[in-house]
């Protein structure tokens, strides 16, 4: 099993290769939104009140009203464009933990250990990313001891080394995806 | 929130804050009073709904409240991890640096895998295209100067698991 290798320093793009079809992706190509579905989506991803009437108020804010913010809203998780609409919990403040890691897996059993990474039910994301190091995935618990016994069950398993990146510090970030 | 790094000490919640945290990780109902609705779903009232995820809010055990959409359906198909080996006294400065950045998505540091990986600034990039992550990059490049010693960016070439968070 050969360890991964260090990179040339800025390392040139290649270009890209055919998309893969990603697992969850609702559709083919961007949805058309019209303007006040670019107002509900860039002025709603955080600051959604708090209150006996949230949606009134946050309508008032966009300059619509609540029915029809509503209505927005529900027809653009109809089309695909939203996967969640409410609280964002962050686990690691609620006791859980999750870690990153890595694997380097050859092509030919690529899709054998990906699946049974997949399969663990302390796996929370997993993507294939373009690099020897091509699988990248969090394991999510209630404790470390937990993730890492995950972790040793798919080396044990798969017999690839599980390369671990646990967060040392999360920087804030703004949160802005603009449309 | 002024706070430019989040800490993770842990939030003490109750037995129902967790009843609360199940009955909201998927979603608020798309009705008018949505606290309320979730109030009579678990039986305590909306002033307390609405107290307790204030306070886990303000407490970091909330991120956010509000929607989250979808990248792919957006047009945003190339998403990539930067990750930068810089200096370790100058990484926590230079990450709240990267984070601040309107195309960056998450920041963090993690530990390195010398040799073979002597990255520890990881920074998530959305763009429509390669050219648009690209440009990206070469923007956290200028910032980083001579601080940075190597970089690399992984494209995702698919998502093959997904779940959201969830808490029991």
């Amino acid at each position: 099993m050969a360890g991964i290798r260090r990179r040339p320093k800025h390392r040139k793009e290649s270009p890209p290769p055919p998309a893969a079809p990603a697992v969850k992706t609702a559709t083919a190509g961007p949805i058309p939104l019209d303007e006040i579905e670019r107002r509900i989506i860039n002025g709603l991803q955080g600051g959604f009140p708090i209150g006996e009437r949230p949606f009134l108020e946050a309508a008032t804010a966009l300059g619509l009203d609540e029915d029809e913010l509503i209505e927005r809203i529900e027809h653009l998780f109809e089309v695909g464009v939203l996967t969640r609409f409410g609280p964002l919990f962050n686990a690691d403040r609620l006791g859980g933990i999750n870690v990153l890691a890595a694997m380097a897996l050859p092509e030919n059993d690529f899709d054998r250990v990906a699946a049974f990474v997949n399969a663990q039910p302390e796996i929370a994301h997993n993507y294939r990313r373009e690099h020897e190091l091509n699988l990248w995935f969090v394991g999510a618990a209630e404790t470390p001891e937990k993730v890492e016994s995950t972790f040793c069950y798919i080396e044990s398993v798969s017999g690839y080394p599980v390369y671990r990146f646990p967060k040392e510090r999360e920087f804030f970030v703004e949160l802005k995806l603009h449309v | 929130m002024t706070g430019l790094t989040s800490n993770s000490k842990p939030v003490p919640v109750d037995e129902v804050d967790l009843r609360l945290i199940a009955a909201t990780q998927s979603g608020l109902p798309l009705v008018p009073r949505p606290y309320h609705a979730i109030a009579e779903q678990i039986g305590i009232a909306a002033e307390e709904v609405m107290a307790r995820l204030t306070r886990m809010l303000e407490a970091g055990a909330i991120r956010r409240i509000g929607l989250v959409p979808n990248h792919y359906a957006l047009g945003y198909i190339a998403n990539g991890m930067s990750v930068w080996d810089v200096e370790d006294d100058k990484a926590d400065e230079l990450g709240e640096r990267i984070g601040r950045l309107d195309f960056v998505s998450h920041c963090y540091r993690r530990p390195r895998r010398p040799p073979q990986w002597p990255y520890t600034l990881f920074a998530m990039l959305h763009g429509k295209s390669r050219e648009e992550v690209t440009a990206y990059v070469e923007e956290i490049r200028a910032l980083l100067g001579d601080s940075c010693r190597a970089s690399d960016i992984l494209y995702s070439r698919g998502i093959l698991k997904k779940t959201g968070l969830r808490i029991t």
